[in-house]
């Protein structure tokens, strides 16, 4: 490989300490500030796409009022293209518990759940036996922060914080109005921090080796690194954890096969970058942020085909409640068919732009909001591909 | 004191609690932001986004119905980006949506129509998706129909069922493109715990939830020569029918309802009043025997405490959700039903008419009167004792369509017989008024006093919305057969809304309290919330019929039941006396236990 080989790292699959369960019971010797302290000064931001600032997250959530606080651990790993919430999982799960535990201890909660994707059911064995190990470890520890696992039932949407709450609760899993923040009101109306799977881990390894050291990674908008799932025409399909806010060029250049004519980063709610914008394009919350999908597609896939695809994924995953997610999704998938058969005029592509800009500003929760993100990215940039 | 929070809706300035919404911020400074899934009755959802604004330094367009406000916030309500948002939204929810407006029981009266004329939606901007949606239309029902094609999602119905009435007969299932308000497993309503109150068909914003009419058959029998029309009107159609012919709520309407009526052709123009006060006497002297063998008798087989039965939608929940309380309802049949069954012997007795050719129709502020009249219990006449219930919107559609200008009718009275009633028969149009009613008769057939209250109004007794309302009346001084109720303090609790019923019953049902009389009303507010009254409802509204109601009782010359003189000739000559044979023969009835869901 030429020497312009992005830099691996090797925080999340890496070692957690020299001894069981060390990095947990050291931080449980810390004060909350000097953790919380650590956690602003790392700059780390939630791995689930959104980035909002996990210490200040944990923040709101310990200075929230009341005593009964939930940690929730969204392992609801939904979004298509990614597949990175399993890998650490079956890999580090033992980080993954670690995290959530200084994140009970932090603002004060007195249980801690993990809601697995229905289908990660096949990972609860092994969970459920490493979470023996950690409640017997914690026992040692003194510390009384019990951890139970909740497993989803295939809904894309219980994946946006609010609708998993519901979900939990025995309700219909659909997201609720915001505010209030799960910060004040989350699961069960109570105080609540709910991060990716990956943050946890991240936290953990701040915890480690000090947030100087993390910070070392990325860049200022963008600290640390990032696992990604890497999958579409590539050689080398699969899960790499990289630095943050690399430049798409010399992404293309490692993981394409030499003919990449676009990059979806985010999965099917994220943004299509077409080949033109590779190298002006920073992958991280200052460029095109991402959960960790990556998908590389060539010149002979049909980008029309990509985005039918998505769209129809979408209209049948929206939960349904809110019209612009509900009625939008089926008017966009409907609309790129009619015009590609020539039922509709070109310019009716022009109307769904609208339409499309008009749903990232008025759906109520965070997936409707993106919905339209690959059909405005796609269309913008291929438009030639949805007509003829 | 409530924090205060100042804020600026299209440039101008106001300080309101914190807490409060942008909507109804807005409201206070006269601005109008549209809704539809909004309704001040139910919770916010804040899904249909039709009440979007725009917040500055906002990414997105919050909506105003589910969104606090906050200091400092500054709020566009008009502005480029909203009206295109809202249009896109309307024309949305239009693509999904039957719009075939002039085959709609409810153009003209719908939300959703309003907001497209507003919106000037034209030549629909969107493709149809009607057509491949394969809608279906639940007609099943008696009483309420349920097209899913005209449904807008916005989960009204669906608050309604669950919050007000804590039934959920409606709720949603599926998701994305498939979403729908549905029942269990999609029967039809019919076939599940709906109570057919008609809460939903009140709030539903289009022509998803609507009654069956019956107005083209009541037509084809006012023209039939043959027949012999009556019709009855029931307590509460008088203080709201005027709200659907363009008067202001609250507004009494008696008089000139009834020459309406008249106009329209109807043989005979009768009060469910009436049998109001008949229903109190039965009732009232049920609930004296009930208490008897309860007290003398020690019968451990009497169910106390009593419950009325005049509220259809209620029966029919007790039925669902309390099958084992059934023997604690009075087998008192509604006044509906015992009018019913009284048109077709005593009336065409005194009338010298062939039942056969008599057709009684009802009036009724009630879609669960449609069902009630319906169930084959209720022929004890030998023939369909209702043969067909209007809604309140029902006649005033047929007053509409006989082209009566309703505000200059003159004021005429009731025909007689069965057309004569007293203030207690009034009050059973609101919450409170039956059990109100009842004391009045009872407390003086025991001793022999009025009920020691001014003017006889029992104020403890006149329910409120929101609340369960205990009251306890002690009986002293009572007339030698009835020494077994001296010095008892009658217990009593009045109810409306489902979910409060279900308060009431499930503590019943535990034993944490001991009630003698419960008086429940399905709907908010007692029947002048019924479900077949005029749309829009709200608090506010339902409030003004309350004290129409209450006004024309107090006005009445006759305001306890055993003084109404066509009641005691109905004894006299017809029924013998209270629970007597005939009585129990046609104004009596037994109830169904049914499933749970």
């Amino acid at each position: 490989m030429s020497e312009s080989k992005l830099k691996r790292v090797d925080l999340i699959f890496g070692e957690y300490s020299s001894a069981k369960y060390k990095v947990l019971a050291d931080a449980l010797k810390r004060s909350n500030e000097e953790i919380l302290e650590d956690l602003m000064e790392s700059g780390l931001r939630g791995r689930g796409g959104a980035g909002f600032p996990t210490g200040m997250k944990w923040k709101l959530a310990a200075e929230a009022p009341g005593k009964e606080k939930y940690v929730i651990c969204n392992a609801d790993e939904g979004e298509p293209g990614t597949f990175k919430d399993r890998e650490i999982l079956s890999r580090v799960p033992r980080k993954v518990f670690s995290g959530m535990a200084i994140c009970g201890k932090v603002i004060g909660a007195q249980k801690g759940y993990v809601y697995l994707r229905g289908e990660y059911k096949f990972l609860l064995p092994e969970l459920t036996r490493e979470l023996e190990q950690y409640h017997d470890q914690i026992g040692k520890l003194g510390f009384d922060f019990p951890i139970e696992i909740k497993l989803g039932s295939g809904a894309y949407i219980c994946g946006e914080e609010s609708a998993l709450f519901e979900s939990m609760e025995g309700f219909r899993g659909e997201p609720r109005n915001k505010p209030p923040y799960p910060t004040t009101f989350g699961f069960m109306g109570k105080p609540t921090v709910i991060n990716n799977v990956e943050t946890f881990v991240n936290v953990v390894m701040i915890m480690r080796l000090g947030p100087i050291q993390f910070k070392l990674l990325g860049t200022s908008d963008s600290r640390g690194s990032k696992v990604f799932s890497v999958s579409g025409d590539t050689p080398i399909p699969g899960i790499y954890e990289l630095e943050l806010g690399m430049p798409l060029d010399r992404f293309v250049e490692e993981f394409g096969d030499g003919d990449t004519k676009a990059v979806q980063v985010g999965g099917a709610s994220g943004f299509c970058v077409p080949r033109k914008k590779f190298r002006e394009t920073v992958i991280g919350f200052e460029g095109v942020p991402t959960g960790g999908s990556m998908m590389l597609f060539n010149s002979s896939r049909s980008m029309y085909n990509v985005l039918h695809n998505y769209l129809n994924f979408f209209e049948e995953e929206s939960c349904g409640q809110c019209t612009p997610c509900r009625v939008g999704c089926q008017q966009l998938r409907k609309g790129i068919v009619a015009v590609k058969k020539g039922e509709k005029k070109a310019l009716y592509l022009d109307q769904l732009m609208k339409l499309a800009e008009s749903m990232k500003i008025t759906a109520k929760c965070g997936l409707g909001q993106s919905v339209a993100n690959s059909f405005s990215s796609i269309v913008y940039n291929f438009k030639e591909e949805m007509i003829y | 004191m409530a924090k205060k929070v100042t804020i600026t809706i299209d440039g101008i300035q106001v300080s309101v609690d914190e807490g409060s919404t942008i909507l109804e911020t807005a409201r206070k400074l006269d601005i109008h932001i549209p809704t539809l899934c909004y309704h001040e009755d139910l919770c916010v959802a804040g899904n249909c986004r039709v009440c979007v604004v725009e917040q500055e330094n906002s990414r997105i367009l919050p909506a105003a119905c589910a969104t606090p406000v906050s200091e400092g916030m500054v709020i566009h309500t008009n502005s480029g980006k909203v009206r295109q948002a809202r249009k896109h939204i309307v024309e949305l929810l239009l693509s999904e949506h039957n719009a075939d407006c002039t085959k709609c029981y409810k153009n003209r009266n719908c939300e959703l129509q309003k907001l497209a004329s507003q919106m000037l939606t034209g030549d629909h901007m969107f493709l149809d998706l009607v057509p491949e949606k394969r809608y279906a239309i639940d007609l099943f029902n008696s009483a309420l129909i349920k097209d899913d094609s005209r449904c807008i999602r916005c989960q009204r119905c669906v608050r309604t069922c669950e919050e007000l009435q804590s039934v959920s007969a409606l709720g949603v299932a599926y998701r994305g493109n498939k979403m729908k308000i549905s029942t269990f497993f999609e029967h039809s309503l019919f076939e599940v715990v709906c109570t057919n109150c008609g809460q939903c068909v009140n709030r539903c914003p289009t022509g998803a939830l609507i009654e069956r009419n019956y107005v083209d058959k009541v037509w084809d029998a006012i023209y039939d020569p043959a027949k012999h029309v009556v019709v009855q009107t029931a307590p509460a159609v008088r203080v709201a029918l005027g709200e659907s012919l363009g008067m202001p709520p609250g507004k009494i309407v008696t008089g000139k309802m009834v020459t309406a009526l008249r106009r329209l052709g109807f043989t005979a123009v009768l009060d469910t009043d009436f049998t109001a006060d008949l229903t109190i006497i039965e009732e009232g002297h049920e609930l004296l025997e009930r208490l008897k063998r309860a007290l003398v008798d020690k019968d451990p087989k009497v169910a106390l405490p009593m419950a009325t039965s005049c509220s259809p939608g209620w029966i029919k929940f007790l039925e669902h959700t309390f099958p084992e309380l059934l023997p604690n309802l009075s087998t008192c049949k509604s006044p509906q039903q015992m009018f019913g069954a009284l048109v077709k012997t005593y009336y065409a007795q005194k009338r010298k008419l062939d039942p056969k050719n008599v057709v009684s129709v009802s009036i009724m502020p009630c879609t669960a009167k449609k069902f009630e009249a319906d169930r084959p219990e209720m022929r004890s006449s030998g023939y369909k004792d209702v043969d067909y219930v209007l809604t309140t919107r029902e006649l005033a559609i047929m007053i509409t369509q006989a082209g009566l200008e309703f505000d200059k009718l003159p004021d005429e009275p009731f025909d007689s017989i069965m057309g004569v009633s007293t203030g207690a028969g009034v009050i059973f149009g609101t919450t409170g008024g039956v059990m109100e009613a009842a004391l009045r008769t009872v407390y003086e057939v025991v001793t022999g006093r009025e009920v020691p209250f001014e003017d006889l109004n029992i104020i403890p007794v006149r329910g409120t919305e929101g609340e369960v309302r205990e009251a306890s009346l002690k009986i002293t001084k009572t007339k030698p057969e009835f020494r077994y109720l001296e010095g008892i303090e009658l217990q009593c609790v009045v109810a409306n809304g489902l979910a409060y019923a279900k308060q009431v019953m499930q503590n019943v049902k535990e034993g944490k309290v001991h009630y003698h009389f419960i008086e429940i009303m399905a709907c908010p507010g007692g029947c002048l919330g019924g479900g077949g009254q005029p749309i829009p409802t709200n608090k506010e509204i339902r409030n003004k019929r309350k004290h129409a109601i209450y006004e024309e009782d107090l006005g009445m010359p006759l305001r306890k039941s055993h003084e109404n003189p066509e009641v005691q000739e109905i004894y006299k000559e017809f029924l013998v006396k209270p629970l007597g044979h005939k009585s129990h023969e046609l104004l009596h009835t037994h109830y169904t236990p049914r499933k749970r869901y």
